[in-house]
């Protein structure tokens, strides 16, 4: 984002104006649908997805993801893939301790 | 001292060395919180059934939802702050950065009132361990929201005034540093606020 000219910046004020509405708009979307009656596993995923289009958007506009270097793209890549590993590996303990205080 | 590569983009990275360094900070704060979302996850998963969603039931909705609009509409004029130095419009930067600023300190009024609320109630992080992990996570939550508003006023101060006189592309450079650390808080908070109070 360093080689900005005064027009691609105004376009770029227009995306966020856009970008804020849509992100307004999910939230108030998130709010309504907590109350909707609907099992726990259909309301984390209508959570889970909603938030992450969110944050998306926040990742991809607001912070310039979407034209951002390769570089920052791969360190990305790599948490993600330490992200996951950190959520799923204690599963593996976790799973047969399920219910262990009922 | 000058620090290397702050405006041109460093030959190897192809980034500036400021972008890179915030990049990979965040990197390391995706896991931090990202440890606690794991730890909120097995918990969950251990805990009698309907004990998270009954602890979860005392949490205000509406509050978390205003200091969720809070947030995004911060992390918009955050943005449009470093638009409008890109602009040369240093007044209107001015009144982004301060629009900014006071989200955040709106956020915090909000949580205090939250906090001392379940206070009010007897309601402590030892109540259980769905108010453990939910004080634990908006906790450092808040520290962040709070390190993000010395840096913001810092800028917002008459050394970022000066700093915009002597080389207006050096505060910009700094603005964008610091703006992707705040849309980072505010894409927790995004995560924090269905999993801790509509789940």
């Amino acid at each position: 984002m360093s080689a900005e000219t005064k027009e691609s910046i105004k376009h770029h004020i227009q995306v966020y104006i856009k970008v804020f509405i849509a992100l307004a708009i999910l939230t108030i979307v998130t709010v309504a649908v907590s109350y909707l009656d609907v099992s726990f596993i259909e309301a984390f995923f209508i959570a889970i997805t909603v938030a992450t289009i969110k944050g998306s958007l926040v990742l991809g506009f607001f912070m310039h993801l979407i034209s951002e270097k390769q570089m920052i793209i791969w360190i990305l890549v790599a948490t993600l893939i330490a992200f996951v590993i950190l959520m799923f590996i204690p599963l593996i303990n976790v799973t047969d301790q399920v219910n262990i205080w009922n | 001292m000058n620090i290397p590569y702050i405006f041109e983009e460093r030959p190897d990275t192809g980034l500036t060395n400021s972008k890179l360094g915030v990049w990979v900070f965040l990197a390391s704060e995706v896991m931090l919180f990202g440890g606690l979302f794991s730890a909120y996850v097995f918990l969950r998963i251990a805990a009698p059934e309907g004990d998270f969603s009954y602890w979860g039931s005392k949490l205000s909705i509406p509050m978390a939802t205003f200091n969720t609009l809070v947030l995004i509409t911060s992390s918009v004029t955050m943005v449009m702050a470093w638009a409008s130095i890109k602009l040369k419009e240093f007044d209107k930067y001015k009144i982004y950065l301060g629009v900014t600023i006071l989200c955040a300190f709106a956020f915090l009024i909000v949580k205090y009132f939250e906090y001392t609320g379940k206070f009010h109630h007897g309601i402590y992080p030892s109540s259980s361990t769905f108010m453990g992990i939910y004080f634990t996570l908006t906790g450092l939550h808040v520290l962040h929201i709070i390190g993000g508003i010395a840096v913001l006023l810092f800028y917002w101060s008459p050394i970022g005034d000066n700093m915009y006189k002597e080389d207006s592309e050096l505060l910009a450079n700094r603005i964008e540093i610091a703006g992707l650390y705040w849309h980072f808080v505010d894409l927790v908070w995004i995560f924090l606020f269905p999993v801790l109070y509509l789940l």
